[in-house]
């Protein structure tokens, strides 16, 4: 799977939304329905699946999916 | 002006059954809940059974997520105040949601949630902590995350009195309606603390029951042998309107409560004193709010927990309460059934209680083998009793020297 694929499905699982809700410009908070719990908890299952940690500066610069995967991309 | 409060929704999960009609179905019939547990390992514990929810799927009532987020109790009450509501056809919207409030209890909360995490903290250090962990560890959660789901905005609260925390809630719900804070309340109680802490501090406390060998036979109250109540999880919740609020919108009526009775020992923290004073007191002044005398009283559904010192002074109390009559009500404990749900005991024992008003059927103490001389009542022994029955009294102690009673009477206009 390409990590955007990767990261769609953590956002499936932990947001219980569907693929086609998960385009890349989709707001985790305003799109999404996710509050700020669960977006600590989203970006800790992130972190588990791709063994990296996200500081909290730097989660403050993530608020769409395409966010998550650029971010991810630049550390791999 | 007080004003007379009705019973007019019924929801519950429990060892027994996953909605109201399967449980007093298995109360009927005697059938018992308990088994040996399921959700952990018990190698090392010395109880290794408890009453179970059993076959229970929450996404029947909630999503997914939802599921990861809340800890059973939370779920156990959302899926209960669910059926409750649909039970009593009362949709909260605009015109109703100000004046309609939630007290639902419970004795220890989230506990499984605290130990899951603290085991996070010790494995993998504080960074993995889920957020949700103080949500679902707070016993207040039950009550605020029903609330947010059914859009209720009157009072909220939790009673927080060990095993008498279900009647301490239905209580203040009855006379937050009663004098005119609120037109309905969802109330009653929530507990999933069968949990490997729990259940050890308890063993600690040498408090439940270590007959392994035989689950459905260990919770035996009033018997002989007893040695200990049985832990189990699940919850009740009952819908309570004042009855021009009820009888407005055409409602089905179960009951009416007519009165709370609620005291403390102030002896020890756990173990109640000898002949229970505080019990007769809680039992006095329920009698007292509802305007009944002792001989008004047709059954009471007893705390009865199976513990040698609890069933004991219950039975002392009782006979101190209602004299003569004390030979002619029925008395049984329905945790012979469903062991204990602690917190959401006055639940359930609610539902319990007003159904056999309802049906005119007083529920079985089963495993009453060889009763305890000193448990010399009529404590309907191993199966049920068809009588009509227009009062009934429920009773629940909690640790704290917590005593709260409940009465129910047949509603007649």
């Amino acid at each position: 799977m390409t990590v955007e694929e990767q990261v769609k499905q953590i956002i499936m699982e932990q947001l219980n939304v569907t693929e086609e809700e998960c385009v890349p410009e989709a707001k985790f908070i305003d799109d999404l329905g996710a509050d700020s719990l669960d977006l600590v908890e989203l970006i800790m299952a992130m972190e588990d699946h791709f063994g990296l940690e996200i500081s909290d500066d730097e989660l403050a610069q993530i608020s769409t999916i395409q966010d998550v995967i650029d971010y991810i991309a630049s550390r791999q | 002006m007080k004003k007379r409060v009705v019973v007019t929704g019924l929801g519950t999960v429990n060892p027994i059954g996953n909605c109201v009609s399967d449980t007093w179905e298995g109360i009927c019939a005697g059938k018992s809940g308990i088994a040996p547990i399921t959700k952990f390992d018990t190698s090392g514990l010395r109880t290794k059974i408890a009453g179970e929810v059993k076959n229970f799927d929450p996404l029947s009532f909630i999503t997914p997520k939802e599921v990861r987020r809340f800890d059973d109790f939370i779920i156990y009450a959302l899926a209960s105040a669910e059926m409750a509501l649909d039970d009593a056809g009362l949709i909260i919207d605009e015109t109703n949601a100000d004046r309609i409030g939630i007290i639902i209890g419970s004795g220890i909360g989230g506990i499984t949630t605290i130990e899951r995490e603290k085991e996070v903290l010790l494995k993998t250090g504080p960074k993995k902590i889920s957020p949700f962990t103080i949500p679902g560890a707070l016993a207040n959660l039950a009550a605020g995350t029903v609330a947010i789901k059914f859009g209720t905005r009157g009072p909220i609260s939790c009673a927080v009195t060990a095993c008498s925390a279900g009647n301490n809630a239905i209580g203040d719900a009855f006379r937050t309606i009663a004098y005119g804070f609120a037109d309905a309340m969802i109330s009653g109680g929530a507990e999933a603390a069968v949990s490997p802490l729990a259940v050890a501090a308890f063993n600690a406390m040498r408090a439940i029951s270590t007959r392994n060998d035989n689950p459905e036979a260990a919770s035996r109250p009033f018997d002989r042998d007893r040695d200990g109540f049985i832990m189990s999880d699940g919850c009740g919740i009952v819908i309570l309107e004042e009855l021009s609020f009820a009888l407005d919108r055409g409602a089905t009526i179960y009951a009416e409560v007519s009165g709370f009775g609620s005291t403390c020992d102030a002896y020890h923290i756990a173990a109640p004193p000898p002949g229970h004073p505080g019990a007769v007191r809680s039992m006095q002044l329920a009698l007292q709010e509802a305007g009944m005398e002792p001989s008004d009283i047709d059954y009471i559904n007893a705390h009865g927990t199976s513990t040698p010192l609890n069933d004991r002074y219950e039975i002392e109390a009782i006979k101190k309460v209602f004299g003569d009559h004390c030979r002619k009500l029925a008395v049984s404990s329905t945790k012979s059934m469903t062991g204990h749900l602690l917190g959401a005991a006055g639940g359930l024992e609610t539902i319990i209680s007003i159904k056999s008003i309802d049906d005119g059927i007083i529920p079985p103490t089963i495993n009453l083998d060889n009763p305890d001389p000193e448990c010399d009542l009529d404590l309907i022994p191993h199966t049920m009793r068809k009588k009509d029955i227009h009062t009934a009294m429920s009773n629940t102690f909690g640790f704290g020297g917590a005593n709260a009673v409940l009465i129910f009477k047949k509603f007649e206009e």
